[in-house]
């Protein structure tokens, strides 16, 4: 168990990167709390698994380092790091049974076969896996592979750090379910660093305490789930995460006032406005659970109404501008005109994507 | 560095032969029996030049190329639609069936060497080309069913159903979508036909006697009749392999998959 | 995958059976027919029972050749397979260089087995070949027209070199088949070099070595033109494989009757090893 830090992380691919684009790692500096759950959530193409590979040792940085508590392991091959990885795909050893998949790590590493005996029945207790260990691993289904792969990582005793490459991905949706929760169950068994690779929101969400939202090679908000929500720091962490996205209108600062179409509106943070210099390309963000349809207010033209379950999603139209909102079930809602509300305090002005802060603060 | 080391000396050692025979290809009679020299000291163009001018040389291989192709058509043509029953379907004996068909690719050439040699004169095709492309395909389509089917193994059968409620009739089906799934498959099988048919001596050999005399039996029987003239033999030789090096030149790219025969 | 039942597929079948079945099943015919008779020319024959099956068996001549087959065979399996798959596992994964070692080592496969033969035998001369010059040069007697043991070993060499490379080939691709991930999971699991090779990249290699072994067997057990050229069978009869006798019972001496029977033994071994290994195989893809 180990605390992870990563300190100015960039890299690239190429041997000479010159260009900022060259870099699949822009920059990243960030601390990871020894016991934590974490997710990386990011569309494909982020870096996140490059971010992983970098931690596990598989892939040396083009510059920068990595700490796990206070040893420098930049240099330190993946083995000598003792980490733990579970794969997109169930990688198990075909011709070894359940038992020696999981002792395999364990007897690579001179355990005594005692010892072996003990932790892997016990890992095959936590994992549902007892059944059928003698058996051989390919004879196994998807999610009983996966379960291996994870367990073969569960086993040892050394793990500094666990992490998760969209293990997920294979699996039957309603076994997706369960392995979550295993996962879950595990970490507060096993008390392990985690980190889980992901570009689905709600597998981020439930698994981890923490979010690190990346995009293009940067990590753009890392938090809570209840943070991302209610404060993105960027507008991509707005449109990512919640379904639908947050709303991305594009606006004005004029005197300190945000205008979106000649409408002044409200947002929490308006005292950075006065900050945005004139060049930035200014934008307004709001989520769809926070606009209410009002007797006055931005008026609009409502074009469709979905059913989503317990709410409805209302498509609305200002201009050339269609705005997302979500409203009761109950609510009775007839298309044509009407006003909506956006909440003062959970709409926020972002300026070249980041949310706009007082530059007094920063 | 060591990793490269082991490949580099085993391409050295392949090359090393046909070294030696382009060496001996470009030497006067005198020479290669004279001296040891590892280059030609008398460098002469005369092997080539026989070769390429005499009738009875460069119709050899002409002979051979036309059957070679005659087979690998007829081959993969014919193993087509039987590997997508096979890799489709199930019906009665096909599991026999297609361990028959294989049974043929493991029959020795020289079993059937003379009974061929009967059977094409009796059905007055012997010293065609279309006999030894025909004889060749006893061993070519068990080969090219069995390398077809491993690669239609792969393709989801989903893409069959797809183009029947898209109204394709099954002929249109086969030729516009099929093929162009497994063409990396197709290429395979042609090319180990070709192969085949191209490197086998013996039928090609006993099915031919002056018309469609293969480069084999000019080479064998010149090498007997003109004594020994080793310059020629290895002029001869070297362009023997020109062929498959234009055939191995097309497939490059998909010789590392390929040869995996299409599910590992 | 799941199949259809359609006994409709036939349709699709029979056009290679009856092509192959021409080509197998009438020279075959010929075949069991001299083996049961005996003929004076002229196309007379005379019953002759399974006479032809217990001379051939019996004989000593059968009985050399076939313990020199299965020698070649087994010693050229046992270079060639190991030293494929060694030649393999050292190759570039990737790059340029990577078609340019592929393409260089397909190269022997594509050349006709008489110019294999002869190529060796120019090569292998003791006067005027690189490979015997050499070899003499450095003070060892060879002459693989007179000594048996230089005949066999230039014959495995000729071997070796000719066909290796369809094993590189094949478990080259068996091993770029193998995802990256597997190779990562061993480093972070501890794994020795041995152990990613045992555990790994010999299960994946499964399936192709199964047919290059299954593929060299057949192509070694049938082995003519190659050795004939080079050697001519001999010095003595010390290199002359099943093929070649076959060939110089029915060709060179006329004797159909023995030729026959021969030829169908001979056959029946082949498919008999073959059909142990199919079975095999079989059985261990159904696990």
């Amino acid at each position: 168990m180990a605390k992870i830090t990563l300190k100015d992380i960039r890299h690239s691919y190429y041997s000479s990167p010159t260009a900022d684009e060259d870099y699949a790692i822009k920059h990243i500096d960030t601390i990871f709390q020894n016991g934590g759950a974490y997710a990386l959530l990011g569309p494909s193409g982020c870096g996140k698994t490059t971010l992983l590979s970098i931690i596990s040792g598989l892939i040396s940085p083009t510059s920068g380092n990595i700490w796990f508590d206070d040893e420098n392991v930049t240099e330190v091959d993946t083995i000598h790091r003792h980490i733990a990885q579970v794969f997109q795909f169930p990688v198990i050893y075909d011709t070894m049974t359940v038992f020696d998949n999981l002792a395999f790590p364990l007897r690579n590493r001179g355990v005594s076969e005692a010892d072996i005996q003990m932790r892997v029945q016990e890992v095959a207790e936590m994992l549902d896996l007892e059944e059928g260990i003698n058996r051989r691993a390919a004879s196994l289904t998807v999610d009983g592979k996966q379960k291996i792969s994870l367990g073969r990582g569960v086993v040892r005793e050394d793990v500094n750090v666990m992490m998760f490459d969209e293990p997920l991905t294979v699996i039957d949706q309603n076994l997706k379910w369960e392995l979550r929760s295993k996962l879950k169950e595990l970490h507060q068994k096993v008390d392990t660093t985690m980190i889980y690779v992901t570009h689905d929101q709600t597998e981020a969400l439930t698994f981890a305490d923490e979010v690190l939202v990346m995009y293009e090679g940067k990590v753009v908000q890392s938090g809570t789930p209840v943070e991302l929500f209610e404060k993105p720091m960027h507008t991509f962490v707005g449109y990512f995460i919640g379904s639908p996205g947050m709303n991305v209108l594009p606006c004005q600062v004029k005197n300190g006032d945000v205008v979106f179409e000649d409408l002044n509106v409200l947002c929490s943070n308006q005292a950075a406005a006065s900050s945005v210099s004139s060049g930035m390309s200014t934008e307004l963000g709001i989520r769809p659970e926070f606009i209410r349809f009002a007797d006055e207010g931005i008026p609009v033209n409502v074009r469709r109404v979905d059913d989503i379950g317990r709410h409805q999603l209302v498509h609305v139209e200002h201009g050339q501008h269609g705005i997302k909102m979500i409203c009761p079930e109950e609510q009775p809602i007839t298309e044509g005109s009407a006003n909506i509300q956006f909440d003062p305090s959970r709409t926020y002005l972002y300026a070249d994507g980041w949310l706009a802060e007082n530059s007094n603060t920063t | 560095m060591s990793r490269w080391l082991v490949p580099t000396l085993y391409i050295v050692f392949l090359l090393l032969p046909i070294y030696w025979l382009l060496n001996m290809s470009f030497k006067t009679t005198n020479e290669i029996l004279g001296t040891f020299a590892l280059i030609p000291l008398e460098f002469t163009l005369d092997n080539y030049i026989k070769i390429f001018t005499d009738p009875a040389w460069y119709r050899g291989y002409i002979n051979s190329i036309l059957y070679v192709v005659i087979n690998t058509v007829i081959s993969v043509s014919f193993a087509l639609p039987a590997a997508y029953a096979f890799s489709r379907y199930r019906f009665l004996g096909d599991k026999h069936l297609f361990f028959w068909l294989l049974t043929n690719r493991m029959a020795p050439p020289a079993v059937f060497a003379l009974p061929f040699f009967q059977l094409y004169a009796a059905i007055d095709l012997f010293d065609t080309h279309i006999a030894v492309a025909l004889a060749h395909c006893l061993f070519n389509i068990p080969l090219a069913v069995w390398i077809l089917e491993g690669f239609m193994s792969g393709v989801p059968k989903q893409l069959d159903e797809m183009a029947y409620i898209d109204g394709y009739s099954f002929p249109r089906f086969f030729v516009k979508i099929f093929m162009p799934a497994v063409a990396s498959g197709i290429g395979v099988a042609a090319f180990f036909c070709f192969m085949y048919s191209w490197v086998e001596m013996l039928l090609s050999k006993t099915l031919t006697s002056v018309a469609a005399k293969s480069i084999a039996a000019t080479m064998t029987r010149t090498a007997s009749t003109a004594g020994y003239e080793l310059g020629l033999l290895a002029a001869a030789g070297a362009l023997t392999i020109i062929p498959g090096a234009i055939v191995i030149y097309f497939v490059r790219n998909y010789i590392a998959r390929g040869f995996s025969l299409g599910r590992v | 995958m799941n199949k259809t039942i359609k006994q409709g597929a036939w349709l699709f079948v029979i056009p290679v059976v009856v092509l192959v079945a021409f080509n197998a099943l009438i020279p075959l015919m010929t075949v069991v027919n001299y083996s049961m008779q005996e003929t004076f020319g002229d196309n007379v024959f005379f019953w002759e029972g399974l006479r032809w099956f217990e001379q051939v068996l019996n004989s000593e001549r059968f009985h050399d050749s076939f313990v020199r087959q299965i020698t070649f065979t087994a010693i050229i399996l046992l270079i060639e397979v190991p030293l494929g798959i060694a030649i393999a596992l050292c190759m570039p994964r990737k790059g340029f260089w990577v078609s340019v070692c592929l393409v260089l080592m397909a190269l022997p496969l594509l050349i006709p087995w008489n110019v294999v033969g002869a190529m060796w035998n120019i090569f292998a001369l003791p006067d005027i070949g690189l490979l015997g010059y050499t070899i003499n040069a450095i003070g060892i007697e060879y002459n693989f027209t007179r000594q048996p043991f230089a005949a066999w070993f230039t014959t495995i060499l000729m071997d070796v070199w000719h066909w290796t490379s369809l094993v590189v080939l094949l478990a080259y691709a068996g091993l770029s088949a193998i995802p990256d991930a597997y190779y990562q999971a061993a480093k972070i699991d501890g794994a020795s070099r041995w152990a990613v090779f045992i555990w790994i990249q010999l299960p994946k290699m499964k399936r192709v070595l199964t047919i290059a072994i299954l593929l060299r067997f057949m192509d070694s057990f049938m082995i003519y033109t190659e050795p004939f050229v080079l050697t001519g069978g001999g010095p003595g009869n010390t290199t002359t494989f099943l093929s070649i006798d076959l060939v110089k019972l029915a060709l060179g001496q006329f004797d159909l009757g023995p030729a026959a029977a021969m030829s169908l033994i001979y056959f029946f071994i082949v498919l008999l090893i073959c059909w142990v290994f199919y079975t095999l195989m079989m059985k261990n893809e159904q696990q």
